[in-house]
């Protein structure tokens, strides 16, 4: 199995206050990874290295490695508009920009440069196709994205990074806030693009990761507790603390 | 004996009712009066004529022109300057004491009286830059006075643009500048417009800090180095030395109107823009 994101003794405090210890993880090629832990266990936090969007926040100290394609992302000497177009994100909040849903995907593109209309509309359509939009949408593409519902405005926000051509996904949470219905068609949308992309979901909720994921973390209190496959992770796992969180006896 | 809170509240309402019909009663009363002194004086003719016997006769036309001459040049030169200092504020610099001291800097001006600002001009472009009295001096001097109030206005807007917009801009790989043009600034348009028409009111009505750098003159300026006269000057010159009351209540109503129609038409397109995806 390729690796496609390796993390090597990373560790990040946000002033004195240490949220992630020694992290090691190898994340797999065309695999959804599940990063699963309670509020503060660092998850959100370890996406945001991935990213770079930790950029934007103050007060920040990393240690350690990140290696996405051969490359070490925190040392190394790298554009982030360049590394956001490989790896997009989909937030806990569906966050629509101001704009109708067709110029909402269009955005990605066209900050890549790509001009030609014909070329966006079919990034466009591909777009929402992949995220299993396509359908609800080609008639409202000159709609505003606000008057969709929240369970369309997430998967409008996930047609959006999938615009960008990455070749990895973020997902923070992308259900959080949703129904079971749209949670439902998030998950089948993800199941069928771990075939062409690389995965990481971040999640609170067990159920979730057990149902959709290959390889499942668990963290806790900024420490990777425990790492491998998750049928193995759900039905053996070899900490306490994992069973215990598993089991729902907290978190 | 224990107020009931239904009686209560049923005063507050009525005072709250009352304060809100006396002040959209004044207005009403100071517009009507306005009105009924000058429309009566109101002709194609006023309007498209120019003042003759210091405005005993003949129209306004070049007061019109000089208004809007002094006004569209402040505005444009205020616009860019303004909103430039709001987003260098919001989105290029983080809090310190320099951008505190800038928002200080910014607050004290909007406090001051135009008469100050006047005064400024006066000696600063009227005689140390050799300006002279004219439209160049006058719309600087303008300029300078609105600046603070399309900053404060602007930064305001901006601020109040979600922090959630910019990130998800960020993370589909847009450089701070592209957030900033295609996302931060369309979302503010509607707060920055209202500081544009809270100022256009005050660049349109200002008399003291006008005289003193354009000047008074009733011709029709044909260059930048032209002294001029604004309807607001015209309508303060008439009344103060009784030269014409119908003629000064005429240009009042004129300068109300027109006044009212750039409120409607501004408020037209704002809510265009917002209604356009919301």
């Amino acid at each position: 199995m390729d690796i496609k994101i390796k993390v090597e003794k990373l560790s990040i405090s946000f002033g004195k206050n240490k949220v992630l210890k020694e992290i090691d993880v190898d994340v797999y090629r065309h695999m959804v990874t599940g990063f699963m832990g309670p509020a503060g266990s660092g998850k959100s936090t370890l996406i945001s290295i991935l990213n770079r969007m930790i950029e934007f926040e103050d007060n920040v100290s990393i240690e350690g490695k990140v290696i996405i394609n051969g490359i070490d992302i925190i040392n190394g000497d790298i554009d982030s508009v360049k590394l956001r177009r490989q790896i997009g994100t989909v937030f806990a909040v569906p966050t629509p920009l101001p704009r109708s849903v067709y110029e909402n995907i269009a955005y990605g593109p066209k900050l890549k440069g790509i001009r030609d209309k014909e070329e966006i509309y079919a990034i466009v359509k591909e777009s929402l196709k992949k995220a299993f939009l396509w359908d609800e949408m080609k008639e409202r593409l000159e709609t505003s994205a606000l008057k969709l519902s929240g369970g369309q405005q997430q998967r409008l926000c996930l047609a959006r990074t999938l615009a960008l051509k990455p070749e990895i996904i973020l997902l923070d949470e992308p259900c959080s806030g949703l129904d079971p219905i749209s949670t439902a068609k998030i998950e089948d949308a993800l199941s069928e693009l771990k075939k062409e992309y690389t995965i990481i979901l971040v999640s609170n909720n067990t159920k979730q990761i057990a149902r959709i994921t290959d390889y499942s973390a668990f963290f806790y209190l900024g420490d990777l507790v425990e790492y491998g496959p998750t049928e193995r992770v759900f039905t053996y796992p070899s900490e306490k603390k994992t069973e215990d969180y598993i089991s729902g006896k907290f978190g | 004996m224990r107020i009931k809170p239904r009686l209560v509240d049923k005063i507050v309402r009525l005072f709250f009712n009352f304060q809100a019909f006396f002040t959209v009663g004044i207005l009403v009363v100071i517009v009507a009066v306005i009105f009924f002194k000058g429309a009566p004086h109101i002709s194609l003719g006023f309007i498209f004529s120019s003042p003759e016997d210091m405005g005993r006769h003949g129209g306004i036309f070049s007061t019109i022109i000089g208004t809007v001459l002094l006004v569209l040049l402040s505005i444009f030169l205020a616009t860019p300057l303004g909103v430039g200092t709001a987003i260098f504020l919001t989105e290029y610099t983080k809090e310190s004491i320099f951008t505190k001291f800038i928002r200080f800097g910014v607050e004290s001006l909007a406090g001051i009286p135009s008469i100050l600002y006047g005064l400024f001009g006066f000696i600063f472009f009227v005689i140390k830059l050799k300006m002279g009295w004219s439209v160049l001096s006058g719309m600087l001097t303008i300029t300078i006075m609105i600046l603070p109030t399309i900053i404060r206005t602007s930064e305001e807007a901006i601020k109040a643009v979600p922090r959630n917009l910019r990130i998800v801009s960020y993370s589909l790989s847009a450089t701070r500048w592209e957030t900033v043009k295609k996302v931060v600034i369309p979302s503010a348009v509607p707060g920055i417009l209202t500081g544009i028409m809270l100022s256009v009111g005050r660049a349109v009505g200002e008399t003291a800090a006008v005289i003193f750098t354009m000047g008074s003159s009733l011709r029709l300026p044909t260059s930048l180095m032209d002294s001029s006269r604004t309807m607001a000057v015209h309508f303060y010159i008439l009344a103060r030395e009784g030269i014409s009351m119908e003629k000064a209540y005429a240009t009042a109503l004129v300068l109300v109107m027109s006044i009212l129609i750039i409120n409607i038409i501004a408020y037209y397109l704002m809510n265009k823009m917002i209604s356009k995806y919301s």
